[in-house]
């Protein structure tokens, strides 16, 4: 104890700013004659919306409480000890900012070793031990319960999950050694591995207990109430927890199997947390926890001082905390009300956003185009993609009758956007069309009305230099699926004024988006970016580069997909015409690939055969490329495009396209769904000497996204 | 359309263990509709054969019909407790037999025609919603001498019942509150109240009332069991100098909730729920405000006269001890001793606590324990007084009657 003790303090010493989780001690007698009992209760002082954590003091705290309960078990002063949390919350694992703060491996381990030491107490007390997870419980809340003999979980419990392996740790408080032990490794490659993976999916009290992580199941109404009459008979002995016999045969390979596909799938072997992960649960397979705690520590250690889970965990913050107050937003209290959007086009991306907004807003939308015949087709789409969610369950009957109503199609714009507030057009990409549709709808629009573009490429100050009101024009960029990417890349024009631009950003927020403010510059972030990169694997190929050989480049940073599958998804036309526009612009950087050329104008949508397996390049495409012969390898081609990413990055943020480097991160992640491990990007090009060797300096100062020096 | 009166039963009760009001009592952040929700979820627990969605309506008492007791209580709890939305409910009020107008109010409904089950509880969080808060009398109440001032004060009240009986003095009140006690220390022995109370998980953050975190009330906080007559003889007496009520003779401040099912005697048959009482007959009588403790004896009388019986056919008494001296009058008035062993057999408000709203449950539920303990017994009647000058009363038949 004492040897935790000290560990604790030391740890303490460089992690001030620790909430300080409590530990209290409460004795009851359980019902029914069950006996005296010790009740330890985690609670940091604060309501739910401060979650219960583990720092070292909390740790600390904790062993002093099992030092208590230890000592009135020895003495038979008590049948039982439990363990459960303030009201909404159990406790959400290991203090992240706790993490940021070791510069050391000796501190790594040590902050692993005394999880192992404290939490291994609840399994030698001398008395059964009690879990009763009446809420939240994620990582180290949802570990420490697994150290003790029983558990229960509130039907009402939302949010439990082991989501280290999402964030490039692992659970290394025993969770990879007990959970397979307890429910079996291929439930525990569900939970460690695959739930992580998936956008950090969580489970729910039933789930929970279906994949018998706990022995019993109460509703949230009286759920410690019940818990206590259940340890009751359980101590009692008039009720015996059964359960089942966990297969250390075959089925632990194939779980393991299965585990690596899921993660390459995800992280293309580029992140080591999910195999660190897995190689701890194939370690568990005997049983024997020592050797498993011990590797545990280890694995956290390596993952601690590596620059990947810095990287994550400095996404996270990005996602979590950056997304949610947009920097340079003016204040929101000069946002407009909106209570009914106009869309001009009622194309698919017109309709997506006005299924969007409808949902979001809960206002009427009205979609309009230059013809009926399109203009029904639109609204039909969207209310046939109400009908599927209502017939998936996604809405009550009167939420879609509502939401049907509210969409509706209209061929004069002057009726439709009489009393709109808000307006945003989504048709073809060409400046003189947009202009010419601003300036119609200027007529109409009532003064307030902000009018939005969902342009990609064009200059939103040029599309607003003929208004009467300028002021009032912002760009509104989405990424496809609209449903899907959180991004949206708010465009402040040369004239935009602060109420627009607050009315943007108030109408993200509930669109739920995470908006970033990006100066009005070509093609933004995210497309600029893309289309860089996209150029120079493009230009390799040119030059005579195999295609199979420039798409496998990037391989080794575990991007979601590869450069020309992504050229498939947003197709050679769009992805084309962006980069006429930025060649435009700039013409030194962005080069317009003739072979890229020739397959649009083959009328070609894809370069890759359709069909799953390993991808091949259409031969209808091959044979349409003329190219160079100077082929470079892999690693060449990987250089040449980071180098080319370092670059733009470098040169937009002396334009100032965006506040700061975190913004393009931001983007990156939550636009391209560029990963955690890589922070985005600008982490990567820091760790990977790229950004020093571009630009002769790093982009993040050393410790942000990255292990602080010693 | 013709249509029969049915008889209505007393199927089940329960209680939470009551506490005491104020910073260091067990429920001093425990929500008060959270006591009447964890009532209504053990009777469903504890009688399976009950559909919930069979219940007819849900009838929740509170005096201070404020915050956690507000919002049509009835309704807001069945919702918290789980039952179905289709599942309706409301609030009553009638002071310290709120609980027991909710019952016969069900009952009533019931013995129409209108429902055949019902939950009817009370709830009375005193540490939460103190007695007297948000009250506004009419003035004139004073200005045209329609009350006294002492009327609102319970604890005057109870010194004025002593002025009007002057024999029923501070020691017989004394006396009465030791036995209350013992008889409730020795009920506890006996396993005869803890079968009835719903455990309740307490959180506790300040540590000025002791150990932090969750706990669990499984027992009455308010006993005293040891009391002596020589204790209570120092005791202050808070309402009037040299007076004769003090916290010894009377039931304190407290927090606490309990809840029944009411059925219709065939559909409980039907379910094969548990009879444990007959409804009989009821009463609601009104006295001066200023002596409210007299209720019970003119309400008795009707109750007794609706059902055709006398005093003498009582055999088991329930009567709510707010004040000793208000048991002794009603004892004193139909000739019955102070320590008559068919009075309170298990102890009373004095010793358990008496969380206004919610006692006339607690009272019923006391009842049933002792006819099933005593089958020799037909006929036994739960009474307490209620602010303002009123008196409640429900006569109940003994179903194991006869089936000695």
């Amino acid at each position: 104890m004492s040897g935790v003790a000290e560990v604790l303090r030391g740890a303490a010493e460089r992690f001030p700013g620790e909430v300080v989780t409590q530990a209290h001690v409460r004795h009851l007698d359980l019902p029914d004659g069950g006996g005296r009992f010790a009740l330890i209760t985690l609670d940091n002082g604060f309501d739910h919306t401060k979650p219960t954590t583990f720092g070292p003091r909390s740790l600390a705290g904790l062993d002093a409480a099992l030092d208590q309960v230890a000592a009135e078990a020895a003495a038979g002063e008590i049948v039982g000890v439990g363990l459960t949390g303030k009201p909404f919350v159990f406790a959400v694992g290991a203090d992240l900012k706790g993490v940021g703060v070791l510069g050391e491996r000796a501190e790594a381990v040590a902050i692993g070793t005394a999880g192992h030491e404290v939490f291994r107490r609840f399994g030698a007390l001398g008395v059964p031990s009690f879990t009763y997870y009446n809420g939240a419980a994620l990582g180290g809340g949802v570990e420490v319960g697994l150290h003790c003999t029983y558990r229960t979980v509130s039907a009402a419990a939302g949010a439990l999950a082991l989501p280290e392996v999402f964030l490039g740790l692992l659970p290394g408080w025993g969770g990879c050694t007990l959970l397979p032990n307890l429910i079996g490794a291929d439930r525990a490659v569900t939970v460690i591995v695959e739930n992580a993976l998936a956008q950090n999916r969580t489970l729910s009290g039933a789930a929970f207990h279906e994949l018998g992580i706990a022995d019993a199941l109460f509703e949230g109404a009286d759920f410690l109430e019940q818990s206590l009459a259940w340890t009751s008979a359980v101590l009692r002995g008039e009720l015996v927890v059964g359960r089942p016999e966990v297969d250390r045969g075959a089925a632990w390979d194939a779980a393991l199997a299965r585990g690596r596909a899921i993660a390459d799938g995800r992280v293309h072997g580029a992140a080591p947390a999910a195999y660190r992960a897995l190689d701890l649960i194939a370690l568990a397979r005997g049983g024997d926890l020592d050797a498993g705690f011990a590797a545990e520590t280890e694995g956290l250690a390596d993952l601690i001082m590596g620059d990947e889970l810095r990287s994550s965990l400095y996404a996270f913050d990005l996602v979590q905390r950056r997304a949610k107050r947009p920097v340079g937003a003016p204040d929101k209290s000069l946002a407009r009300p909106v209570t009914k959007v106009g869309v001009v086009g009622a194309g698919l991306m017109a309709s997506q956003l006005a299924l969007l907004f409808a949902r979001r807003l809960e206002v009427p939308v009205v979609l309009t185009d230059i013809d009926q015949a399109r203009i029904d087709k639109g609204v039909a789409w969207v209310h046939g993609e109400i009908d599927a969610l209502r017939a998936k369950g996604r809405l009550s009957g009167d939420k879609a009758n509502r939401l049907k109503a509210a969409v509706t199609g209209e061929l004069d714009r002057a009726a439709a956007f009489a009393d709109a507030d808000f307006v945003i057009e989504a048709v073809f990409e060409e400046l003189g069309l947009k202009q010419r549709i601003f300036a119609e709808l200027e007529a109409v629009v009532p003064e307030h009305a902000v009018l939005a573009t969902n342009t990609s490429s064009l200059s939103v100050t040029a599309m607003a230099a003929g208004l009467k009101h300028p002021e009032r024009v912002v760009g509104f960029h989405f990424f496809n699926p609209v449903a899907v990417l959180p991004l949206l890349e708010i465009v402040r024009a040369e004239r935009t004024d602060d109420g627009a631009l607050a009315t943007a950003f108030g109408v993200a927020k509930k669109l739920r988006k995470s908006a970033v403010l990006v100066k009005d510059a070509p093609a933004f972030v995210v497309n600029r970016v893309l289309t860089r990169f996209m150029g120079e694997v493009l230009g390799a190929i040119d030059e005579g580069t195999p295609a199979d050989v420039a798409d496998r480049a990037l391989a080794p940073l575990g991007l979601p997909m590869s450069p020309i599958q992504l050229l498939d998804l947003v197709g050679p036309a769009v992805a084309h015409h962006v980069a006429g526009t930025l060649h435009e612009a700039y013409p030194g950087r962005f080069a317009v690939s003739p072979n890229l050329a020739r397959v649009v104008a083959a009328g070609k949508r894809t370069l890759y055969l359709p069909g799953g397996g390993e991808p091949r390049l259409d031969p209808e495409v091959a044979a349409l490329f003329e190219t160079g012969s100077a082929a470079l390898t892999e690693e060449q081609v990987r250089t040449r495009a980071l180098d080319a990413i370092a670059e733009e990055i470098g040169l937009m943020l002396e334009e100032g396209v965006v506040a700061e480097a975190q913004d393009i991160d931001l983007c990156l992640i939550t636009g391209a769904g560029w990963p955690f491990h890589l922070g985005g990007i600008t982490p990567y090009l820091d760790r990977a000497g790229v950004s020093e060797r571009v630009l002769g300096r790093r982009l993040l100062p050393r410790g942000v996204a990255s292990v602080p020096a010693a | 359309m013709p249509r029969n009166v049915r008889d209505v039963v007393f199927v089940d009760g329960v209680r939470t263990p009551f506490g005491k009001a104020g910073p260091k009592g067990i429920y001093h952040e425990t929500r008060a509709d959270d006591l009447v929700i964890k009532c209504i979820r053990e009777l469903l627990r504890r009688n399976p054969q009950l559909p919930p969605e069979r219940v007819d309506d849900v009838a929740v008492a509170a005096t201070t019909q404020i915050g956690d007791q507000g919002l049509t209580l009835g309704r807001t709890a069945a919702i918290l407790a789980g039952l179905p939305s289709s599942v309706p409910g409301y609030s009553i009020d009638r002071m310290c037999a709120g609980a027991l107008t909710a019952v016969t109010t069900s009952a009533a409904s019931l013995a129409f025609g209108a429902g055949d089950i019902a939950i009817a509880g009370g709830v009375e969080h005193m540490g939460r919603h103190p007695m007297g808060e948000g009250v506004d009398p009419n003035p004139r109440f004073v200005s045209e001498k329609l009350v006294d001032d002492s009327a609102l004060f319970m604890g005057m009240t109870a010194e004025n019942l002593h002025d009007r009986f002057p024999h029923l003095d501070r020691a017989r009140a004394d006396e009465f509150a030791v036995r209350s006690q013992e008889k409730a220390a020795k009920a506890y022995a006996d396993g005869k109240i803890q079968a009835d109370l719903v455990p309740v998980a307490v959180r506790r953050t300040s540590p000025d009332a002791g150990e932090t975190g969750w706990g669990l009330a499984t027992a009455d906080e308010p006993m005293r069991p040891g009391t002596t007559r020589e204790g209570l003889a120092g005791l202050k007496t808070p309402f009037r100098p040299h007076g004769r009520v003090t916290a010894g003779n009377a039931a304190g401040l407290n927090d606490g909730a309990t809840a029944s099912v009411i059925a219709a005697e065939e559909v409980a048959r039907e379910l094969g729920l548990p009879v444990k009482m007959r409804l009989v007959s009821y009463a609601f009588a009104g006295v001066e405000p200023e002596v409210m403790g007299y209720g019970p004896v003119p309400a008795t009388r009707k109750a007794l006269a609706r059902a055709g019986l006398g005093i003498e056919d009582i055999g088991l008494f329930e009567i709510n001890e707010a004040f000793a001296v208000q048991v002794l009058a009603f004892l004193d008035h139909y000739g019955i001793a102070d320590d008559d062993a068919r009075v309170n057999r298990y102890g009373g408000a004095i010793a358990f606590g008496h969380p206004l709203a919610s006692s006339g449950v607690r009272l019923m539920t006391q009842l049933a324990r002792q006819f099933e303990d005593q089958p020799e017994v037909r006929y036994g009647l739960t009474t307490m007084c209620v602010g303002f000058g009123m008196g409640a009363t429900v006569i109940w038949e003994n179903p194991q009657w006869g089936n000695r």
